[in-house]
């Protein structure tokens, strides 16, 4: 696949303001293909690093060193982490690997890869707070499992990032510890729950990170941040380790300034798990080898590629600007040879209260065991229950506590039947309703929130808008279906305009289809930057390979 | 310990352990059942919910024959079982001495347990004790549990109440805890219902509320341990982080066709065998005395033989040396050889009671003993004949007594013969010679 063989060159995305993006794409020199299939490097950050690190153009050290000053310097604007790793241990990790480089001896495909990591996953050698008041200081005995197979790969975690706490909220402004703010619009929210996760990839703080995603919780700041956001299905990543929210809707995704990064980390942690009775034993196809390059895509290579627009998603309530960049997006689609049609999910709607009583109930079930007694803060007091009420009353902020009260109620003998379990079946039908429409469709497309960011505290002390903002992602946890975000456009606000996302959903395990669609869309989408103003503005070297 | 981010996840061995248990106890087994959280807050609860079986246990609807102890009048049983169901043990609290402290062990808290519930169908304490020693052989015999109440592998609560006779209404019921042997349920329960009883008798049955007693070892009786205003709200949902527990009758069958001969069946086989009630409840309610037995009996032995001689010397012996019938020396194989050679008049009875000690300490064969020791019997009239004539001639003074009138000397010289013979003359043969000769007819 082949057309010329020239050596390779470090494409910088920068410095370029505004709207506009080089098309020019590097093959990779045919002495040393590091994947299957031909790939050009600047697709993906992770095989431009593999490439750079093996044919030793770059080192792991000096990498690390650029990303941990950027980190340093964009870091007091946006607050991404609530906890760095010592920055001696991460070099220390990159100067092994360049040792094991050196010495010809092979290193994994993750290797010199900065990860950052949500602080609701655990980390064994960090402290893993959940966000909460309730955990500070935790440091877990174990690593989650797919910490543990980043690690194994190679990979380098950089920290721990802001969140949400326990993962209830659209913004990290529920964190108990700061609020981390949208790297393209400093007075605004980089949404959430995994606020901290998209912002530092957009801040390029890091090369991907990980996220989880109960009610949207990784598509809706991939929106918002202008990252890319993978939403795997139910049961395809192992929860061991990621801090229960909602047990039958919580899964971990990926972040990355790619659809090919997002794949590539996705393919790394899936599998099944048994430590983890819920995961699937499903085989894992290599999602990365949907790859293909730009300029050896054929004109329409989406051709006959059935795509179904929900109708619910672009009515009223959703922005104009949003509206106009997803049919831009449409467009887009539909030029690279997709079959276009609107869709229409009845209990499309239905989501949204179903996905709040199922999650608040399983949620205050999930809590139960931050009583202070056997970890974290524990209140001092005499008497049992005293210690319960006190630990917890002054552990757990308002939202996680709002969300335990109602869920308790849901529960409650004599309302289980009105609400928890009229919940489940509203969620049958949303699933029957989303399998039916991904049996006559490849796949559905709609916003991932119904706007772009919005401003820190404009949402505080209104629970049920910020709640009203899930609609576009909740129905697809309740399905359990696989979902991409990747951005697509602007809107107006902030320094040069703020960034939206597309939301791709996919039937059950195919994320295989996901991202070779983004992957295409991304590649094939001219006129956008979507790297955040900020991070040209720290100055420093190019932040991308 | 309910750590953030520790899942739970299902160990297979109770599923079998649930069905062949299911199957003993006469239930209908659910093909497709499901766990569910019951949520409350205790120290012994790490996550704050024990994960449980509620609505859809996995075994439903069977039943227990069995049979009373004679000494408590004997008589057959038949207790419903409601359900069997899979929950997870709750962690161990330790209680300091004086109260200032307790100490929460979390070893045990997620090992699987099965939680088996009867009926309302006993009505004395010592029926209540028998269903539950019955379940303690059930489970011994299917291999799932050493049913041990003092290591708490056997746990058992009970629920008392009482009604005047003709109400088909049940009474209120009261929890009582902390019985840690079958005498305690039994001593506890007749207890509770005489205190029950008594209240009634004198107006104050609406004193009898639904709570929880504790059972004093010490004090024999009960005591409030806490009222429990209404039923708790557990807030049950089904168990996410576990799927459904779905069972194959392929897989169902397997298990059925494995089960050993279960308690019930071996003592009406027992009956069939002609064997006593008191003969049939000591030899199959012991799963190793009645493996014993049916190897003895499978080497050939007399079945009445067979049980008298595990019964009366083997059993004194176990009770003596504090042995369990696993520890013997003896084999079934040799004590079925034993039983044989009396029987044939190899050896004597008293010879064979002889080696029988030295069999159930050191072990070895009956063949080898009676070889090693020169046991066998003098069965021969002549050979028995000459040691009287020894006898009497070397104790004449006896004789003359003997024929002066005090018979009873007789015993003396058989005593004497059998010492001669160093206990290998026949004692029938002994006495019918030496009748003769002392009477002077040979």
């Amino acid at each position: 696949m082949l057309s010329t063989i020239q050596p390779p060159r470090y494409l910088s995305r920068f410095p370029l303001r505004g709207r506009t993006k080089s098309r020019s794409f590097h093959i990779l020199s045919s002495a040393q293909p590091v994947t299957k299939t031909c790939f050009a490097a600047d697709q993906s950050q992770i095989l431009s690093i593999r490439d750079s690190l093996l044919n030793r153009h770059l080192s792991a050290v000096e990498l690390t060193h650029s990303y941990l000053d950027r980190l340093k310097q964009t870091e007091p604007h946006i607050n991404c982490f609530l906890h760095v790793s010592d920055p001696d241990k991460v070099l220390k990790q990159a100067q092994d690997i360049d040792d094991k480089i050196k010495r010809n001896e092979e290193v994994g495909p993750l290797a010199g890869v900065l990860v950052a990591i949500k602080d609701n996953i655990c980390t064994a050698d960090m402290p893993s707070t959940g966000g909460s008041y309730i955990l500070e200081g935790y440091r877990p005995p174990f690593d989650a499992t797919a910490v543990k197979r980043l690690k194994d790969l190679g990979a380098i975690v950089v920290g721990k990032t802001n969140l949400d706490e326990f993962g209830m909220g659209s913004t990290t402004e529920a964190s108990a510890f700061k609020v981390t703010a949208n790297p393209w619009d400093l007075s605004r929210v980089p949404g959430g729950s995994s606020g901290g996760s998209a912002a530092s990839v957009s801040a390029r703080q890091c090369v991907v990170s990980l996220g989880s995603d109960t009610g949207g919780s990784v598509r809706q700041p991939a929106s918002f941040c202008g990252v890319v956001g993978l939403k795997p299905t139910y049961g395809r990543v192992s929860r061991f380790g990621l801090m229960a929210y909602a047990s039958s809707l919580d899964v971990i995704g990926c972040f990355g300034s790619s659809v090919a990064d997002t794949g590539i980390l996705l393919h790394a942690i899936s599998g099944h798990d048994s430590l983890d009775a819920t995961s699937s034993k499903r085989e894992v196809p290599d999602f990365t080898s949907q790859f293909t390059y730009a300029s050896s895509l054929k004109s329409r290579p989406l051709e006959g590629l059935r795509v179904g627009l929900i109708r619910e998603t672009v009515d009223a309530g959703v922005d104009s600007g949003v509206k106009s960049a997803i049919e831009g997006a449409a467009a887009h689609l539909e030029q690279l040879g997709c079959v276009l049609k609107e869709v229409s999910l009845l209990s499309f709607s239905l989501g949204l209260p179903a996905y709040y009583i199922l999650a608040s109930s399983e949620s205050s079930s999930n809590l139960s065991r931050y009583d202070g007694v056997r970890y974290g803060n524990q209140a001092s007091s005499d008497e049992l229950n005293a210690l319960y009420e006190e630990s917890r009353a002054k552990g757990f902020g308002s939202e996680v506590k709002m969300r335990i009260l109602m869920g308790t109620y849901a529960l409650s003998a004599g309302y289980y039947d009105a609400y928890y379990k009229r919940a489940q079946q509203v969620r049958t039908i949303i699933r029957k309703s989303f399998k039916a429409a991904l049996d006559e469709n490849d796949i559905l497309i709609s916003p991932a929130a119904p706007s772009a960011a919005y401003k820190i505290g404009e949402k505080k002390n209104d629970p049920l808008a910020m709640y009203a903002g899930d609609i576009m992602t909740v129905n697809v946890n309740l399905a359990g279906l696989p979902a991409l975000v990747l951005p697509c456009g602007f809107v107006e606000g902030g320094a040069v305009g703020l960034p939206v996302g597309l939301q791709i959903i996919g039937a059950a395990f195919d994320e295989e289809k996901l991202v070779k669609v983004g992957h295409i869309f991304e590649q094939t989408l001219e006129g956008y930057n979507f790297v955040p103003p900020l991070v040209t503005d720290v100055g420093g070297a190019s932040p991308e390979l | 310990m309910g750590l953030p981010g520790a899942l739970p996840v299902l160990n297979s061995k109770v599923i079998e352990f649930a069905v062949k248990l299911g199957l003993a106890l006469n239930c209908k087994l659910s093909l497709n059942s499901k766990f569910d959280r019951k949520q409350y807050f205790y120290p012994d609860l790490p996550k704050g919910y024990q994960i449980s079986q509620f609505d859809i246990p996995i075994a439903t609807g069977g039943y227990v024959d069995l049979d009373l102890p004679l000494e408590f009048g004997g008589g057959h049983r038949k207790f419903g079982i409601t359900r069997v169901h899979i929950e997870e043990d709750a962690g161990k609290l330790l209680h300091s001495g004086n109260g200032d402290y307790s100490q929460v062990d979390l070893n045990r808290a997620g090992v699987p347990l099965l939680e088996i519930v009867s009926e309302p169908d006993m009505r004395t304490g010592i029926e209540a004790a028998e269903y539950a020693a019955e379940l303690q052989r059930v489970v011994r015999y299917l291999g799932i549990s050493n049913g041990n109440m003092q290591e708490g592998s056997l746990r058992c609560d009970v629920n008392v109440s009482i009604r005047p006779v003709g109400q088909s209404e049940f009474g209120t019921k009261v929890e009582i805890k902390n019985l840690n042997s079958f005498s305690s349920i039994n001593r506890a329960i007749d207890f509770e219902i005489s205190r029950q009883a008594l209240l009634h008798s004198q107006g104050q049955s609406d004193q009898i509320v639904q709570e929880t007693r504790l059972w004093e070892e010490g004090a024999q009786k009960t005591v409030t341990m806490r009222k429990k205003e209404g039923l708790s709200d557990y807030r049950y949902f089904p168990e996410p982080d576990l799927p459904e527990v779905i069972l194959t009758p392929e897989y169902v069958d397997s298990i059925s066709n494995s089960l050993p001969e279960l308690p019930e069946a071996k003592r009406r086989r027992y009956e069939k065998m002609g064997l006593s009630m008191q003969d049939v409840l000591f030899l199959a309610n012991d799963m190793n005395v009645a493996e014993y037995f049916d190897a003895t009996l499978s080497s050939g032995a007399d079945i009445k033989l067979a049980a008298n001689w595990i019964m009366g010397d083997i059993a004194a012996y176990m009770k003596n040396e504090k042995l369990s019938i696993n520890d013997i020396k003896l084999t079934p194989q040799e004590l079925a050889e034993l039983i044989a050679s009396i029987k044939s008049g190899t050896i004597s009875g008293k010879i064979g009671k002889e080696i029988l000690s030295e069999l159930l300490a050191k072990g070895g064969t009956v063949k080898g003993l009676i070889e090693e020791k020169d046991l066998i019997q003098i069965a021969d009239p002549v050979e028995i004949g000459k040691m009287i004539d020894k006898v009497i001639s070397e104790n004449p003074k006896q004789l003359e007594q003997y024929r002066g009138g005090k018979t009873k000397l007789q015993g003396f010289f058989a005593g004497q013969v059998m010492k001669l013979s160093k206990g290998k003359a026949n004692p029938g043969l002994l006495n019918k010679i030496l009748l003769e000769k002392l009477n002077g007819q040979s």
